[in-house]
C-alpha cells in the first residue's frame, strides 16, 4: 500500500549492511531474513460483498552470535534508528543467555550455490472487482447447486504475493520471490425434516492464476460436501477399518512430519524418537519431502538457513529412513542438516516441511471403499488429541459409515482413536489419488482398525 | 500503583487533525461508520529446555488497521507504515465498499476519553525486567522439576510477554487508547521409564509482571505439576470407549464452556443464522443448575481488559440463566445490524486483522454441590482434571475436548489415571445433561489462546466442578 515500495536490491543491500552493524556490535556471527509482501482479500456472502482487506508489509528479522551464544529479534520499522536499536537489543539479549555447544550457522561450504528458479512466482494482478467476481461465481455455483443448501458462511478469494531476502556473515545472500492464489467457499445446508445444519468447504489453492480450479468447480464441490453431510447420525462404539480422504489421510502425514522434525526428537518429544532405520509401516508406505517441485506451494530453492533445499526419502517402502532436519538439530543428534529450516521472520529456525507426500499406490478411493465391509470413511477430524510423544491419538470425526463397500449413511459426533505407531504400521492400502493442495498431500488410505467411540 | 498511562497520538506520529482528515476521507454517503486502530507491540521470549537458557527474542511491531462499514459490508486496509500518506491510502481502500466516494458526512471532533477502570494497574512496565532474572527464574524451574522425581529427563520452560499500547478513534467522535500487558510462564517435563515417555505441561499468566510468578513460589508450583503430570501418565492405562457420565473438574476444564457454547454465542454467526443456537434466544439449552456468564471485568485476568478493541468498555454478560438462552456477545457491527446491545466483545489479534465478537473470560457461577458427592455420585465413568484444545463446529454444534490428565471413577471413588481421550458432544445438548454443580468455582490458570477466522486472541476460562451424565468419551477401550 506504501508507495514507497523498495526494490529487491534494495532490500538485500538492507540484509548486508545491517550484518555489517551487527559485526561491529561484537556479534561473531549473524544471519538476517528481510520480508515484505502484498495480500489482497475478498470476502462474500450471499452474493454480496461481505468484507474486502488489503494491506502491504513488510518485516525484518536479526539473530546474532556472541560466540556459543544467541538470540534474534524482529521489527516492521525499518528506518535506521530502528535498526540500530534492533542490533544492540539483539547483541544485548545474546550475551545475557547461555552458551551453547552446539549452536551457530551451517558449514559456509554448505550455503546453497544454484538458486534455481522454481516457478513459484506470477506476476498477475486481478482487479478488486475481479476478485469480488471470482468469488461470487463460487458461491452462486454452491447456492445453486440444491434447493437443501439454504445459507452460507460466504466465498473467499485471496492474493498475495512477496519476497523473501536471506544473507548471513559466511557471505551467503540468497532471495526468491512467491505469490499464491486461493478461492474457498462455505455453504450451509438445512434438512427439513429435522431442521439441523450442517457446513462444510472446498478451497483450491496454486501459486499460479492459471491453474487454479474454476470457481464454479469449487463451488459445486463444495455443495456437494456439505449436502452429503445431511442427516448424519452417531454410530455404536467398536472397531472397525477406516478409510481417511486425501485431506484427512494428510493430516495423518502431518502428525508423522512433526514426529520426524529433528527437534521433536532432540528433546525426546517424539514417538520417532530411536525408530531411525526401522521397519514402521507396511512397502507400500513411501514419503518424500522434495524442496525442489516446481511451483510447488512448499518449494523454495533455498531453506531457512540459506541451505539448498532438496528431495529427502523420510520413509522407504515402510522404512523410517530420514528425520527432517536444520544444522541445530542435525549436530544435536548427529545427523546432517535435510535442508528443512524453517524460519519465520525474527524466530530461530525450526524444522518443518517443503512439499510432503505420500506416494500413491494403484488402488483408485471407489475401490478401497469397496474393500470395506462394514466400517468408517472419513471426511472430517477435529479437537488436538494427539499426543506426539507417544503418538496416542483419539480426535472426533464426520465421514460416512461403509457397509458391503457403499457409503451407506453419515456419521458425526463420534471418535476415532488408536496410536500413530500402530496406525502407521497397519496401513491397508494407499489409494492412487494424490494432489497437492498444500505442503502436506497424501493419497486416500485405509487403517486396518480403530476404536470407533459413538453411543 | 499507577493510573492508567495515557496513550497519545503523538506516539504513533499523528496528530489530531490528521485522523479528523482521514476519518473525514472515509465518511461518505453509504458508509456507517469507521475506525482508526493504532497499535505498538513489543513481544519478549525466553527459553530454557536441556537445563540451558539457550534462547532470547523480541519483536517489535507497529501499525494502523482503518476499517469501514456499510450496511453488512467491511472495508478493511492495514499499514505497518505510520506516514499520513500511508493512512490516507488506507482510508481510500477502507472506503471502497462504498458505492461511490461522493456524499462527504460531518465528523465530530475527537472527544479524548480514557477506560473508566484499570484491571491491570502496575508500578512499572511489565517489560522492565533484567533478562538475568528471567534467567535464573527458568533456572530454578528446571531444578524444581528434576527434584520432583528423576524419571524427569528433560524440562522445557518459557516466559514470554506482551507490551501493547492501542489507540481507537471512531466516526462517532471516540479517541480512547489502552496499555495492556501480557505475561505467561509455561513447563513442560517429559518423563521417561523403561522406554515409556511420557509428556506433562502446566503454566499460568494474566495480565501481570514478573512479580506474580514469584509470589506464593508460583514458579515452583507451575514445575511441579508439570512434573506429576509426567509421572502420572507412566502408569496411565488405556481410556475407555463409548458414552458415560463425566465429572469435569473446576478451572480450565472450563473449555467445555467455551467450545460448546461460547462460540455458537458470538453474535456474528447468529446474526448470519450459521450458529447451532440461531433462534434459540429465550429457549432452554441448558439443565436449571447452570448459569454461565462472559465477563471481561476481572482484574489482572488474561481474557480482562479494559476496553475491547473497538474503545467499547468491557462487561460482565450472563450467556445463560439456570438453563434458559440470554444473550450473545456482541462487536459494534453485528450489535448495530442484530440491534441488540453492546457488550465489549469486539476483539481483534492486532491492527492486520478485522475486529470479531470475541470471548473474554467465560464461566459457569457456582452451583450449591459438595465435589465428594458428586464423584460418590457416579458408578462408573470418567473424572477429567486437565484438558489439551477443543475445538468446535459452530453450525452443526459438534465440539470437542481433549483430556490429558483424568481417572477411572469405580463404584464413586476415583481410581486408576488413564490415558488422554477426546471428548465429543453437542452443543445445545451437552448442558442439559449437567445434573450436578458444586460449590467450588475456579478460574483457571491464564494460558488460554482462542483461534477464530485465523486470529488468535487470549481468553479465559472457569468451572466448579461439574457431573455430566453422559457424553461420549474416545478410548481405545471399548
Amino acid at each position: 500500500m506504501s508507495g514507497t515500495l523498495q526494490t529487491t536490491q534494495d532490500l538485500t543491500q538492507l540484509a548486508a549492511d545491517l550484518l555489517a552493524r551487527a559485526k561491529k556490535q561484537g556479534a561473531t556471527a549473524a544471519d538476517v531474513v528481510v520480508a515484505d509482501g502484498e495480500t489482497f482479500s475478498v470476502q462474500v456472502r450471499l452474493s454480496a460483498v461481505d468484507r474486502l482487506t488489503k494491506a502491504r508489509e513488510k518485516r525484518l528479522g536479526l539473530r546474532v552470535f556472541i560466540g556459543k551464544r544467541s538470540a534474534t529479534a524482529s521489527t516492521s520499522d525499518f528506518s535506521g534508528e530502528s535498526l540500530d536499536r534492533l542490533v544492540s537489543d539483539t547483541c544485548a539479549l545474546a550475551s545475557a543467555v547461555v552458551e551453547d555447544r552446539v549452536s551457530g550457522l551451517p558449514d559456509a561450504s554448505a550455503m546453497a550455490k544454484d538458486l534455481p528458479d522454481l516457478d513459484l512466482y506470477d506476476p498477475t494482478s486481478l482487479s478488486t472487482d475481479q476478485q469480488i467476481e471470482l468469488a461470487k461465481r463460487a458461491e452462486s455455483s454452491a447456492l445453486a447447486m440444491d434447493p437443501r443448501i439454504t445459507n452460507s458462511e460466504g466465498a473467499d478469494f485471496n492474493s498475495a504475493s512477496g519476497r523473501v531476502v536471506l544473507g548471513n556473515s559466511h557471505g551467503f545472500l540468497g532471495d526468491y520471490r512467491s505469490s499464491t492464489f486461493s478461492l474457498s467457499v462455505s455453504p450451509v445446508a438445512t434438512d427439513a425434516s429435522s431442521g439441523g445444519m450442517q457446513r462444510d468447504s472446498w478451497y483450491a489453492v496454486q501459486r499460479k492464476y492459471g491453474k487454479l480450479d474454476s470457481p464454479e468447480s469449487v463451488g459445486q464441490e463444495a455443495a456437494r460436501r456439505t449436502i452429503r453431510r445431511l442427516g448424519a447420525r452417531k454410530v455404536p462404539t467398536t472397531k472397525a477399518p477406516v478409510v481417511f480422504d486425501q485431506e484427512m489421510a494428510g493430516s495423518l502425514l502431518g502428525h508423522l512430519c512433526s514426529a520426524a522434525s529433528g527437534y521433536a526428537l532432540y528433546k525426546g518429544a517424539s514417538f520417532l524418537v530411536g525408530q531411525l532405520g526401522q521397519k514402521l509401516a507396511p512397502d507400500c508406505v513411501t514419503i518424500y519431502d522434495d524442496g525442489r517441485i516446481p511451483g510447488g506451494l512448499g518449494s523454495r530453492p533455498f531453506d531457512g538457513e540459506g541451505l539448498p533445499t532438496r528431495k529427502t526419502t523420510v520413509m522407504d517402502r515402510g522404512v523410517l529412513a530420514s528425520y527432517l532436519l536444520d544444522s541445530y538439530s542435525g549436530r544435536k543428534l548427529g545427523l546432517s542438516s535435510t535442508g528443512s529450516a524453517s524460519r519465520g521472520v525474527g524466530e530461530s529456525p525450526s524444522v518443518g516441511p517443503t512439499n510432503f507426500y505420500l506416494v500413491p499406490g494403484s488402488t483408485s478411493p471407489s475401490d478401497i471403499i469397496r474393500s470395506v465391509k462394514s466400517g468408517l470413511y472419513i471426511t472430517e477430524l477435529i479437537g488436538f488429541g494427539v499426543n506426539m510423544v507417544t503418538g496416542d491419538y483419539s480426535r472426533g470425526a464426520a465421514g460416512f459409515w461403509i457397509e458391503n463397500g457403499e457409503l451407506a449413511y453419515p456419521v458425526e459426533e463420534i471418535t476415532i482413536a488408536g496410536n500413530l505407531k500402530r496406525m502407521f504400521a497397519d496401513i491397508e492400502l494407499v489409494g492412487s489419488d494424490l494432489e497437492f493442495r498444500g505442503r502436506i498431500a497424501s493419497p486416500t488410505i485405509k487403517i486396518g482398525e480403530m476404536t470407533i467411540a459413538g453411543n | 500503583m499507577s493510573q492508567i498511562q495515557d496513550v497519545e497520538l503523538a506516539q504513533f506520529g499523528f496528530s489530531e487533525p490528521d485522523i479528523h482528515r482521514a476519518l473525514g476521507t472515509i465518511k461518505v454517503r453509504d458508509v456507517d461508520y469507521a475506525d482508526l486502530y493504532f497499535e505498538s507491540r513489543v513481544s519478549e521470549s525466553v527459553s530454557m529446555e536441556e537445563g540451558i537458557v539457550k534462547r532470547a527474542a523480541k519483536s517489535v511491531s507497529q501499525g494502523v488497521g482503518v476499517r469501514a462499514t456499510a450496511g453488512e459490508k467491511t472495508g478493511f486496509a492495514y499499514s505497518d507504515e505510520l506516514s499520513t500518506k500511508d493512512l490516507a491510502l488506507a482510508a481510500e481502500t477502507a472506503r471502497y465498499i462504498a458505492n461511490s466516494p461522493q456524499g462527504a458526512q460531518l465528523v465530530p471532533a475527537a472527544n479524548r476519553a480514557r477506560p473508566a477502570r484499570d484491571l491491570y494497574p502496575a508500578d512499572r512496565p511489565v517489560t522492565d525486567i533484567a533478562t538475568a532474572e528471567r534467567v535464573h527464574l527458568l533456572n530454578l524451574i528446571d531444578a524444581e522439576a528434576r527434584r520432583y522425581d528423576p524419571r524427569i529427563v528433560n524440562v522445557m520452560a518459557s516466559f514470554n510477554l506482551e507490551y501493547k499500547r492501542v489507540l481507537v478513534a471512531t466516526t462517532d467522535g471516540l479517541l480512547i487508547g489502552d496499555v495492556q500487558p501480557l505475561t505467561r510462564l509455561q513447563v513442560t517435563c517429559i518423563a521417561e521409564e523403561k522406554g515409556n515417555r511420557q509428556i506433562g505441561s502446566f503454566g499460568g499468566g494474566g495480565r501481570v509482571g514478573f512479580a506474580y510468578y514469584q509470589e506464593q513460589d508460583r514458579y515452583a508450583h507451575y514445575a511441579r505439576e508439570a512434573a506429576r503430570q509426567a509421572i502420572l501418565n507412566l502408569s496411565a492405562v488405556e481410556a475407555p470407549a463409548g458414552v458415560m457420565p463425566v465429572v469435569l473438574a473446576g478451572g480450565w476444564p472450563g473449555i467445555l464452556l467455551h467450545e460448546a457454547i461460547g462460540h455458537g454465542l458470538e453474535a456474528d454467526f447468529n446474526r448470519r443464522k450459521t450458529s447451532a443456537f440461531s433462534n434459540l434466544l429465550g429457549k432452554r439449552v441448558a439443565s436449571d443448575v447452570c448459569t454461565i456468564v462472559d465477563d471481561g471485568t476481572i482484574p489482572f485476568r488474561r481474557g480482562s481488559l479494559n476496553m475491547d478493541d473497538e474503545g467499547t468498555p468491557t462487561s460482565k454478560t450472563v450467556l445463560i440463566e439456570k438453563g434458559i438462552l440470554r444473550g450473545y456477545i456482541t462487536d459494534r457491527l453485528n450489535a448495530r445490524l442484530m440491534g441488540i446491545p453492546l457488550t465489549g466483545n469486539g476483539r481483534r489479534e492486532s491492527f492486520q486483522s478485522v475486529p470479531l465478537p470475541r470471548m473474554t473470560n467465560t464461566f459457569m457461577l457456582a452451583g450449591e454441590s459438595d465435589p465428594q458427592d458428586i464423584l460418590r455420585s457416579v458408578k462408573r465413568g470418567l473424572y477429567a482434571v486437565s484438558f489439551g484444545g477443543g475445538q468446535v463446529d459452530i453450525t452443526n454444534g459438534k465440539f470437542v475436548f481433549s483430556a490429558s490428565e483424568a481417572y477411572l471413577i469405580e463404584d464413586g471413588q476415583v481410581t486408576r489415571p488413564v490415558k488422554g481421550a477426546t471428548l465429543i458432544g453437542s452443543g445445545p445438548d451437552i448442558l442439559t445433561k449437567v445434573s450436578m454443580v458444586g460449590h467450588d468455582l475456579k478460574l483457571d490458570e491464564g494460558i488460554g489462546t482462542c483461534g477464530k477466522d485465523g486470529q488468535s486472541v487470549p481468553v479465559g476460562v472457569g468451572l466448579p466442578t461439574i457431573k455430566i451424565d453422559e457424553i461420549t468419551v474416545g478410548g481405545t477401550q471399548g
